[in-house]
């Protein structure tokens, strides 16, 4: 028998390791694994980002059976070889930090391809547990699982959970404590072989590599990594190598290039023994819930009329209840702060006052605002991702995003943007092609967003009267046709029209969890929050001071004499420097551009501010100034999440530079072409 | 390496019809996903939906996957007899 793998060294002395533990939580995408942890650790969790990754960490503390039990919840991962940033962080989370354990959750309406990453996790030195969740899912589409079988043939336990259900998580805790209490000496894993016209190949690479890797890397499973083409293994072994060594298993590993597909075989004919006793389709051949629904839910007609439906009930939400919301904030929680604090700093210098009224809650109150509206995004998107939908989304607009050398999965985040930027930009994570997650967050800031729609919706009815709703219109239509046409350019002169694989798995539709929903709006409300209490308050502070120093007033501040270097350049659009300070202002907030305006006609009445306006400039005056407000440079709170997305400079300095060009760009031709037309 | 005369990419199978995965014609980046996900050769699969243009769905291992049709073109496959066709 070839052995592998030496398991006297997997059970840990949890005896005399005290009582505390640290669990890592593994599982594919759309195996409920998020839910589970929500069971688990309720709000006890805190949200980050792995160390230099831009991947989401979260982890929770949760006690049971008199332990504290440390949850760490893995990024979902199909595999471990490192084929993405998430499955280089899972797998190097299990082998340096050694998890006293890992939960692999598996779900039961797909065993089969769920249990590939078991395979993997199941030949690791750690404990492991299966939850094999999703039964009342599988149950609808005909499939049910006999988890003690399927436990005799793993090896391993596996306890069924129902992830929405507290008596099933305190099953799964009752198993852990009884295995934790016998030193997981039940364990007796059955380890997937690699197929048998390969087992020579693997020992020979791992007898040359196995007295030179650090000790935490197993010798079987980095040669079985080299061989299924894993460049990070292939690296590292490499660093421990000789020159000499090294060239050796390099020859082998290319006589062997294609050894991944008897590995993936090998696996797969492993899950094909575990299962066949452990699965029955008491109702094979019928048509599933989720058959049904995507009989409509993706037809290439009726989807996309589906999804407009779906998309004009998140605006029809969102206006007809965030908009409100978001000015009773405004009317009855900003503004009265403001006046409040003025009232209480009203002996205090000038100075003083103008920073916390204009420059604090002015500023960063603006922004938060905006809050119920992201609310309500959140929430509207994360119930459609949890119901299985957005997948589908995606797939429907595959076709129409491959103009831009883009796929479906990049239409989400770009619709996101509607409500904010900043969310879109964030979107753009699920995006696992590195080209195409950049094109589409340096696309995202010309979705016109709700500020922007704001800005619009004042001052189109200046200049356009009764036709101010079809300019309105006309706008977002126009700003969304140089969208496509950017793209379309961009893709091919940045990424020389390399097109990205569209590869994306359609999980079956269940009944979303409320728990979970509510959780993930909390977590993303708050670091929101976060945001504006850090970073927009900066950006704030800066651009309140440059607009009262060195004199105290606008006109003579160190941002009019920016509005006037830049003058010039507004000349071509037909800006006066009033109309570029304003521009500029809105750099900080989008809306900022109103306010400022009203500042320097010092009417700070709204009926007084639009006839001003209109009797001030030309109409071709206000369309120009309409276009490059809604194409401008993103404002700083989306500037600050594109470089963390992008942790890049460069990408962020490209993308203002792009979004500067374009609105000075069409600015300049709408201005020209609306005077050549006598407006 | 030698293709069995019947072998056709992916994409040009109807919709409701089942056939085995032959072989992958990509990059190992890709192909090694596709194999993750359960396109072995050997394993069966059937055709959820196929317009003829756009992105197509299959089921494969109880999953649904969805293709983009460049993706689809790229994947070869070997036509099963179905008892509701020809």
């Amino acid at each position: 028998m070839t052995t592998y793998y030496d398991h006297s060294t997997f059970h840990p002395d949890f005896l005399t390791k005290g009582k505390d533990i640290t669990i890592a939580l593994a599982g594919q995408p759309n195996m409920g694994k998020s839910t589970l942890f929500n069971l688990f650790t309720g709000l006890n969790q805190h949200v980050g980002n792995w160390t230099g990754k831009t991947v989401e960490k979260r982890e929770g503390t949760f006690q049971s059976h008199h332990r504290n039990i440390h949850l760490i919840d893995l990024p979902g991962t199909y595999s471990l070889t490192a084929n993405s940033p998430e499955e280089v962080i899972a797998r190097e989370y299990i082998l340096q930090e050694k998890p006293d354990l890992v939960i692999a959750v598996v779900s039961a309406a797909n065993l089969e391809r769920s249990l590939y990453l078991v395979s993997e996790l199941i030949a690791l030195p750690i404990p492991l547990i299966v939850a094999l969740n999703m039964v009342d899912v599988a149950k609808m589409e005909g499939i049910e699982v006999n988890a003690a079988v399927l436990e005799a043939a793993l090896g391993v336990p596996v306890v069924p959970v129902v992830a929405t259900h507290a008596h099933s998580a305190r099953n799964l805790l009752n198993v852990l404590e009884e295995n934790i209490q016998n030193n997981f000496s039940n364990l007796n894993p059955n380890i997937p072989e690699i197929r048998a016209d390969h087992r020579e190949v693997l020992q020979e690479i791992k007898s040359l590599i196995q007295d030179s890797l650090p000790a935490e890397y197993p010798a079987y499973w980095a040669a079985t990594k080299m061989l299924e083409g894993d460049s990070e293994i292939e690296k590292l072994v490499k660093n421990c190598l000789t020159p000499e060594q090294w060239q050796t298993v390099a020859s082998i590993l290319k006589e062997h290039d294609d050894s991944y597909l008897a590995i993936a075989s090998g696996r797969y004919d492993w899950i094909g023994r575990m299962i066949r006793a452990a699965v029955h389709r008491p109702r094979a051949g019928q048509i599933s819930v989720t058959d049904q629904l995507d009989r409509w839910a993706t037809h290439p007609i009726i989807g996309l009329v589906f999804l407009a439906a779906v998309l004009g009930l998140v605006f029809w939400l969102t206006f007809a209840i965030g908009a409100p919301l978001q000015d009773w904030l405004d009317s009855a929680v900003i503004a009265p702060l403001g006046e409040w604090a003025g009232m209480q700093l009203v002996d205090a210098p000038v100075w003083l006052n103008g920073l916390i009224v204009d420059g604090i809650i002015g500023g960063v109150g603006a922004v938060l605002t905006f809050l119920p509206i992201i609310i309500i995004f959140f929430a509207i998107f994360g119930l459609l991702e949890d119901v299985g939908y957005m997948a589908r989304a995606a797939y429907v607009m595959d076709n129409f995003m491959h103009w831009m050398g883009l796929h479906g999965k990049s239409f989400l985040p770009l619709f996101l943007g509607f409500g904010c930027n900043v969310p879109a930009v964030m979107g753009a994570r699920v995006i696992e092609s590195y080209p195409a997650r950049i094109l589409t967050i340096l696309l995202a800031p010309l979705i016109p967003c709700t500020a922007r729609m704001a800005v619009v919706a004042f001052l189109a009815p200046a200049f356009f009267g009764k036709q101010a709703g079809l300019v309105t219109w006309g706008l977002i239509l126009f700003s969304l046709a140089i969208l496509v046409i950017s793209g379309v350019i961009l893709n091919r002169i940045l990424f020389k029209g390399e097109r990205t694989a569209f590869i994306m798995e359609l999980p079956l539709y269940h009944i979303p969890n409320l728990r979970s929903t509510a959780l993930l709006v909390w977590q993303r409300s708050l670091s929101f929050i976060r945001k504006a209490g850090t970073l927009i308050l900066m950006m704030s502070l800066v651009v309140w001071a440059l607009s009262v120093l060195p004199g105290g007033d606008l006109e003579s501040s160190y941002l009019a004499r920016i509005g006037n270097l830049f003058a010039p350049i507004g000349k071509w659009m037909g800006l006066d420097w009033r109309l570029t300070v304003a521009l500029l202002t809105s750099f900080f907030a989008k809306e900022n551009s109103i306010a400022t305006l009203g500042v320097l006609f010092s009417s700070s009445e709204e009926s007084g501010l639009t006839q001003t306006l209109a009797a001030t400039y030309s109409t071709a005056t206000g369309l120009s100034f309409l276009v490059v407000s809604l194409l401008f440079i993103p404002c700083a709170a989306t500037v600050a999440v594109i470089h963390q997305e992008t942790g890049s400079w460069k990408w962020t300095l490209v993308n203002i530079l792009l979004m500067l060009v374009l609105s000075i760009g069409t600015a300049s031709g709408v201005y020209a072409l609306a005077n050549l037309i006598g407006l | 390496m030698s293709i069995p005369l019947k072998t056709m990419p992916l994409s040009e199978l109807p919709a409701g019809e089942h056939a085995c995965v032959m072989a992958l014609d990509f990059g190992r980046g890709i192909s090694a996903r596709l194999t993750t996900l359960g396109f072995t050769p050997g394993a069966e699969l059937t055709m959820i939906q196929n317009y003829g243009h756009g992105p197509l769905v299959v089921t494969i291992r109880d999953t649904r996957i969805a293709l983009g049709r460049r993706e689809a073109q790229s994947i070869l496959i070997q036509r099963k007899p179905n008892d509701n066709v020809l």
